[in-house]
């Protein structure tokens, strides 16, 4: 019953999104208030059916109804609540309804917020909107409804797959959902301005916002997966190049990309057509990763062949999108020229290179996925790219970019000269350079740990500066007035970013690893921290047995920390399962993972880590997500939250366009 | 993230669960030399495992990565190089052993694309500053001038 309400729901949802596709597009074009109206009232309703239908899947999951097949696949009576709920989202069906929920979800955020847009524009943007959700709420109904009954139902359910039940994968799907279908919005306002065409200040500041806030969400959703990939995968990486990993690193790229032209736009005038290329280009690489996930093709080209519904469906659907996207923009983007003038040596410029450099860095990315891809279809042989291939070309596209970090911000807008530069610059670049060759002489660290700790204090460096800078011309207004959130999450996550280098740099440098086989009483040595195995012991679960390994730290001879390693083996699915243990820490984690007993004395091969800075993997993004989320709160943004339909307000006279 | 390759490989159902034996992937292995230590650890990094979901050996506990990272071990205290042993493994396997693709004829745009698109970017950058720097300023819009004079009018 609740089955079949959701399914409802689900079809309802889809013949309100297309009536919210078209009729709000007649009006505009047409100049019919009532029908443009339609927009907002249908938006609102598309995200309650969808919450509805979302709620019945999910209520299914609680209840355990295993008459509905999706549930059966993925859940069990003995699966913790929390898992349950975020099992939703474990496998095919569900994270698709997930993802055209999140679609309505933006749709009516954006109903709700956009009060202050002429209503034409409003409504272009809210159809635009409804289009990408009739194809994925069709793609639902048609190939991967998660509501499909299985009769006569099972007793029991196959239990949601064992790697999945960790809170970090419980939160990374929706965070990454977030992002990646919040770059519909400035999608969606590209192609509502191509269709208009024209783009004035009330659009740019409208679409930089809301790209930030998707970008936020988008970055602390791959974080999350990291984190996850680093616990719960049992040998402590934290980024593996697999082409899944690319889907959502691709659009990230992108959106980094937009929202810095973003900056340009709002503050010069400059780089229109550009910005929207990149707003199509952002939410295009988002449904380009989703076909690459769903359709199979990942695994081998022939695996889509063997099932082509999903895969074909998503196909045209991409085809049609980024295509009419892209007709649109080729036929209009010549009138958005213009924008203020800027000479070689401007902050203006040096945001053009960082664009240059992440667009080239996402290609690059798209090119290694793709490739083994291509040469397989076209029969010239099988081939792997992998994490060596990614960090050799990687790392030398973002240094530049790194070295691009620490001063653009410092440049003025339109004229800036590369003497006053170089006369700001010359102290710190010199700190910096002889801090780094002070550890490659004096340290054991390598040419390569020196070179990335550079990059990185060069980039605080960069943000110290700035902060300095803005704090220094305030004429007389307060601190906070002077520094403004807009500033302070900018070098937020500007000095995320140094975080993030140094320590993806420490980590991979300077990290020990040690593969060991220890008796109960044994113990080995890693970086002056002891481990003493005091064996295992039988650990029941909710849902699975595990047996738990006690791991005693030491540290000159005192007793520093206790670890408990787990080897879970889940009832259902009965697979083993490496849980890591891990002390955390600021500045280094300790990490031991289970291997297999070996012999008859209750030895086990286990494996010991010493990982430096390797929160700062994951802080640094954090650091970016909150810096976006600051940025976007920024006071200039809110008189356009709310219906006020006078003119911008005075304070924007000195940030016009000119 | 790895996850994601996961949910579609339960959508596609081509390769089932994957239990294997889990024979350890932590095996103590003693030897002769950090160097070959070093050369060990590179190797098992960048070999695939053939019947894993995009794993390298050092990651995979099925049987033939952990027979691969023997096989490594074994050549590596023999004292063969890097690169001999990786051509062993392309002998064996084919390029698709291999995580880093070999430079051949196919493979050439793989391996200087990213390099020619930054460069290609560079140039048209700079080519677009200079044109810029020739041209006339380009005039408000008119939407801007209109919006301009909003603007300013709001302020008196």
């Amino acid at each position: 019953m609740i089955g079949e309400l959701g399914h409802l729901a689900l079809i309802l949802a889809f013949l309100v999104a297309s009536i919210q596709g078209v009729v709000p597009l007649l009006g505009a074009w047409r100049r019919v208030p009532a029908w443009m109206a339609v927009a907002v009232s249908a938006a609102r309703a598309q995200f309650l059916l969808m919450g509805i239908s979302y709620l019945c899947l999910t209520w299914t999951f609680v209840v355990s109804d295993f008459s509905v097949s999706y549930v059966a696949l993925n859940s069990n009576t003995a699966l913790p609540l929390v898992y349950k709920i975020s099992a939703v989202w474990g496998a095919h069906e569900g994270s698709m309804l997930l993802w055209a929920t999140v679609l309505a979800g933006w749709g009516f955020a954006v109903a709700v917020f956009s009060t202050s847009l002429h209503a034409a524009f409003r409504a272009r943007v809210l159809a635009v909107i409804a289009l990408v959700s009739v194809g994925f709420q069709l793609f639902l109904l048609l190939t991967s409804n998660p509501f499909e009954r299985l009769l006569p139902a099972p007793m029991e359910g196959r239990d949601l797959n064992p790697l999945l039940q960790d809170p970090g994968m419980a939160a990374h799907p929706p965070m990454l959902y977030m992002g990646y279908v919040g770059l519909v919005v400035p999608f969606a306002f590209a192609v509502a301005a191509l269709i208009e065409g024209r783009i004035d200040l009330a659009w740019t500041r409208w679409t930089r916002p809301w790209t930030t806030v998707a970008w936020a969400f988008l970055t602390s959703g791959i974080m999350l997966g990291s984190w996850w990939a680093y616990s719960e995968l049992g040998w402590g990486g934290w980024w593996f190049w697999d082409p899944v990993e690319n889907a959502s690193f691709m659009p990230w790229l992108v959106a980094t990309a937009l929202i810095h032209s973003l900056a340009v736009t709002e503050q010069r005038g400059a780089f229109r057509a550009w910005t929207i290329l990149l707003a199509i280009s952002g939410f295009s690489l988002s449904l380009l990763g989703a076909f690459l996930v769903r359709s199979g093709v990942l695994v081998s080209v022939h695996a889509f062949a063997t099932d082509p519904a999903r895969g074909l469906f998503i196909l045209a659907f991409l085809i049609v999108v980024i295509g009419s996207a892209l007709v649109l923009y080729a036929w209009r983007a010549a009138r958005l020229a213009g924008g203020g003038e800027f000479d070689v040596c401007s902050r203006e410029t040096f945001l053009l290179a960082n664009n240059v450099l992440l667009v080239a860095t996402s290609a690059t990315v798209l090119l290694g996925t793709l490739y083994p891809l291509l040469l397989d279809a076209l029969d010239a042989g099988k081939i792997s790219v992998g994490p060596p291939y990614f960090d050799a070309v990687f790392v030398p596209l973002m240094l530049p970019l790194a070295a691009l970090l620490g001063f653009a911000p410092l440049a003025r807008w339109k004229k800036d000269g590369w003497r006053r530069l170089w006369a700001k610059l010359r102290l710190p670049l010199l700190v910096v350079v002889l801090a780094s060759l002070a550890l490659a002489f004096g340290t054991p660290a390598s040419w390569a740990m020196a070179a990335g700790t550079g990059f990185a204090l060069w980039i605080a460096a960069g943000v110290v500066l700035g902060l300095r800078d803005r704090l220094r011309h305030r004429h007389g207004a307060s601190v906070r007035r002077a520094l403004g959130r807009g500033f302070i999450g900018m070098s937020l996550a500007h000095l995320g970013a140094g975080v993030f280098i140094a320590g993806v740099t420490w980590t991979t440098g300077a990290g020990v690893e040690r593969d060991v086989r220890l008796a109960p009483g044994e113990s080995v040595e890693v970086s002056g921290y002891s481990f003493r195995f005091d064996g295992v012991a039988v650990h029941p679960g909710p849902n699975y047995r595990a047996v738990r390994g006690t791991v005693q730290v030491l540290r000159d001879g005192e007793p520093y920390s206790v670890l408990h390693p787990e080897k879970r083996t889940y009832l259902v699915q009965e697979e083993p399962m490496t849980e890591a243990a891990v002390d955390p820490g600021f500045t280094r984690d300790l990490y031991v993972a289970l291997g297999e007993p070996v012999g008859t004395e209750g030895a086990w091969t286990m494996r010991v880590q010493y990982k430096p800075l390797v929160r700062w993997i994951w802080l640094g993004p954090l650091m970016m997500a909150i810096g976006g989320l600051l940025a976007a709160a920024d006071r200039r943004y809110r008189p356009l939250a709310r219906p006020v339909r006078a003119a911008a307000p005075a304070a924007d006279k000195a940030r016009a366009w000119g | 993230m790895r996850i994601l390759a996961l949910i579609a490989l339960i959508a596609t159902m081509t390769l089932g669960s994957t239990t294997a034996d889990a024979r350890s992937m932590f095996e103590p292995r003693g030897f002769s030399s950090p160097e070959r230590e070093r050369r060990y650890h590179a190797l098992v990094d960048e070999l695939r495992c053939l019947v894993c979901q995009n794993q390298t050996i050092a990651e995979s506990n099925a049987d033939l990565a952990s027979d691969l990272r023997r096989e490594v071990y074994r050549m590596v205290e023999d004292g063969r190089s890097e690169a001999e042993i990786a051509e062993f493994m392309v002998a064996r396997y084919g390029d698709f052993v291999l995580y880093r693709p070999p430079l051949r004829p196919g493979t050439v745009l793989l391996w200087v694309g990213p390099f020619l698109l930054a460069a290609v970017g560079l140039a048209v950058l700079v080519a677009h500053l200079r044109r810029r720097r020739r041209a006339p300023a380009t005039p408000l819009g008119e939407a801007d001038r209109a919006r301009l004079q909003r603007i300013i009018g709001a302020e008196d």
